[in-house]
């Protein structure tokens, strides 16, 4: 007898010359050595297939003519009776039989006995292959279930145990797995000099495969930055030793970025990975920056950006499980979505969470989580910040937006001079400061927001124990400096130069430092004065007559 | 917002003219100190001297026009004075480095008596 299976590959086993000596599939124990015969394959389209689910008891093979290569080999195996073994309408076995030892013909009462035996037999046969399925099923299902768990243990084990306690910031981070464990990952890596570096990113495929390179990556990445610190020299570090031991198919997209909390520096490196959002005062932006994913091939090179994080700034690291999950019509939460949330709400571990509970109100509470979902977030607290030496706590005394029209410099001018007037800093560097927040305000409603009346210039005052800095927003975004050209009164009256040009020139003399920065959307100009004199001033007294 | 505009009066004191200039100096004091520079060369002065007294708010487009006067005047050889800075714009004057063509005066008489002196 040769038993059914699922995917209807059947085999002949035994070949009986007696009804009570037939043989049960693979499992069946042969008579005797010299009544096994060939394994016969009936293929799905077999015609025999359909004869034997439709015959009404024993087929004699030999008189039945049919093209079927099941029906021949069953002829050549000698085989005279086929009885089909049917359970609830379905064909799952056969049990076919040699000639009887008598050299008689099968009778009526033998055919009847094998019916008899067929009809109790199927249903056995078919609690025994069910058993059977579902024990091939639960070893596989367990075997799954450990690979997985291995890849979790993996990840897990390779996620920071801890975050950094940093002044002045707020760091969270969240490793969500899949069920089936996707490749996401970050990191959280102390450098020299204070400084930390912030990874995220995302093995292509799932499972332990996607751990082991997970764990690779993580390693030399690392490696490479404590020896290198620069996020993009870093990326292609990663990228030449991951190269050549990369499985195929496979790779890997990572954001590195290198944070400097006492100054809000973000320097950053993309290797394809889904841009990050930080939230400023004038909404919420993609930190841009170029690169290939890691694995691919070899001689890459990674751009290299830098933002500057501003009290009340923070920062969304994401992976794709959030922006592609799908609601139950299969429309994505998307990055627009992403984008407005981070503008919306407060950062730090509040955005992951509000971030979390728009993504359940978007796939449905009951939903499977579809891909690894990682967030991490940087936010600088808007209360405590620190000066470029980074020694110096600095608090955020106002900020305000000026409409980008002409003339609104002074708004800015007056407000931050009636700010910073009680501060104790000297009337005529008080002067100076106006003259340099008139001039950079300026600058920005003009070549950075066109004098467009829908984007405003925010300006931010913020002081601690010795300085005040004020950052002035544009959405100019790059390049950093506008007036490259130095002017020169001389060129100018001889007409080699245009008369304008003065802004920056001004607001350099002006102030005691101006750093310029730019992520590509907002362009901020921060001035610093110290309160306290330098001791060696430009020749100015203390001219407190001013106008 | 808007700025208030630049207004200004041309006097003669002998052969120096005066521009006193009241307002801002910046874009929209264009048209106001043309119109002032061209009254003000009409008559063939020894000097021109423009009196800041009254002068509130100067930004780099106020400066850029001042540059523009020095370049009108060294065109035409008439020297140009200035008196009633505030010591914060007589540094920017400084730093800009005006002040190199544009004698600066604490006042009105010694503006004048300076042109004189340098007409003889």
């Amino acid at each position: 007898m040769s038993a059914l299976t699922g995917s209807f590959r059947r085999r002949f086993l035994g070949r009986t010359t007696e009804v009570g000596r037939s043989t049960y599939g693979a499992a069946a124990q042969p008579a005797a050595p010299t009544d096994e015969v060939a394994p016969v394959d009936i293929a799905p389209n077999d015609p025999l297939l359909a004869y034997l689910q439709s015959a009404s008891g024993a087929v004699d093979v030999d008189v039945l003519e049919l093209d079927s290569p099941a029906l021949a080999a069953l002829k050549a195996a000698g085989v005279k009776l086929a009885v089909p073994l049917v359970s609830q309408g379905e064909l799952i076995g056969v049990l076919n039989l040699g000639p009887r030892r008598s050299e008689q013909e099968y009778s009526a009462d033998d055919r009847k006995l094998l019916d008899n035996l067929a009809a109790q037999a199927a249903p056995a046969l078919r609690v025994g292959q069910l058993v059977r399925q579902q024990q091939a099923e639960a070893r596989t299902r367990q075997r799954f279930e450990q690979e997985l768990e291995v890849a979790r243990l993996i990840q897990q084990n390779f996620l920071p145990k801890q975050l950094p306690d940093l002044p002045g910031w707020e760091v969270a981070a969240l490793y969500r797995p899949a069920r089936e464990v996707g490749g996401d990952f970050y990191d959280v890596i102390p450098l020299p000099d204070g400084q930390v570096g912030f990874v995220v990113g995302d093995v292509t495929d799932k499972g332990v495969p996607a751990a082991l390179v997970m764990a690779a990556t993580r390693s030399v990445l690392r490696a490479s930055a404590q020896r290198l610190v620069d996020p993009g020299a870093v990326l292609e570090r990663v990228n030449e030793h991951l190269c050549p031991d990369m499985p195929a198919k496979m790779f890997v997209t990572c954001l590195y970025g290198v944070l400097e909390p006492a100054t809000g520096r973000f320097r950053f490196a993309n290797a394809g990975h889904d841009l990050p959002y930080v939230k400023t005062a004038g909404g919420s932006v993609e930190l841009r920056a170029r690169g290939m994913p890691l694995g691919l091939m070899t001689g890459m090179a990674y751009e290299e950006k830098e933002t500057v994080l501003a009290p009340g700034d923070s920062l969304l690291l994401h992976s794709d499980g959030v922006v592609e999950a799908h609601d139950p019509d299969g429309a994505m939460f998307g990055f627009p979505r992403l984008k407005e949330a981070v503008a919306r709400y407060p950062g730090g571990g509040e955005l992951i969470d509000l971030v979390l509970t728009d993504l359940r109100a978007h796939t449905g509470p009951d939903a499977e989580q579809e891909d690894d979902i990682t967030m991490v977030t940087l936010a600088r607290t808007a209360g405590a910040a620190h000066d470029a030496k980074g020694s110096v706590p600095t608090h955020q005394l106002v900020e305000f937006d000026v409409p980008s029209a002409e003339g609104n410099e002074r708004l800015a001018l007056a407000r931050v001079s009636t700010i910073v007037a009680p501060l104790g800093l000297s009337p005529a560097r008080l002067k100076r400061l106006e003259t340099a927040v008139g001039e950079a305000t300026m600058n920005a409603m003009e070549h950075g927001n066109g004098y467009r009346a829908d984007q405003p210039v925010t300006v931010r005052v913020l002081t601690g124990t010795d300085l005040v800095r004020v950052q002035i927003t544009d959405h100019g975004g790059a390049p950093p400096t506008r007036e490259t050209e130095v002017p020169d009164i001389e060129a100018k009256l001889a007409g080699l130069q245009r008369p304008r040009g003065w802004g920056l020139f001004l607001i350099k003399n002006m102030v005691d430092e101006a750093n310029e920065t730019s992520d590509g959307g907002l362009h901020t100009l921060e001035l610093v004065m110290h309160l306290v004199d330098p001791p060696v001033a430009r020749g100015e007294g203390d001219d407190d007559d001013d106008e | 917002m808007t700025t208030s505009e630049l207004s200004t009066t041309v006097r003669r004191r002998d052969r120096v003219a005066v521009i006193d200039l009241v307002g801002g100096v910046n874009a929209r004091a264009e048209h106001s100190l043309d119109t002032a520079w061209a009254e003000a060369v009409r008559e063939l002065p020894d000097a021109v001297v423009l009196n800041f007294r009254d002068a509130g708010y100067i930004n780099s487009t106020g400066i850029a026009l001042i540059v523009g006067l020095l370049a009108k005047a060294r065109a035409r050889g008439v020297p140009i004075r200035a008196y009633g800075l505030t010591p914060h714009y007589r540094e920017i004057f400084e730093i800009t480095r005006l002040a190199d063509f544009l004698a600066i005066n604490p006042d009105e008489d010694s503006a004048v008596r300076g042109a004189e002196r340098s007409s003889t």
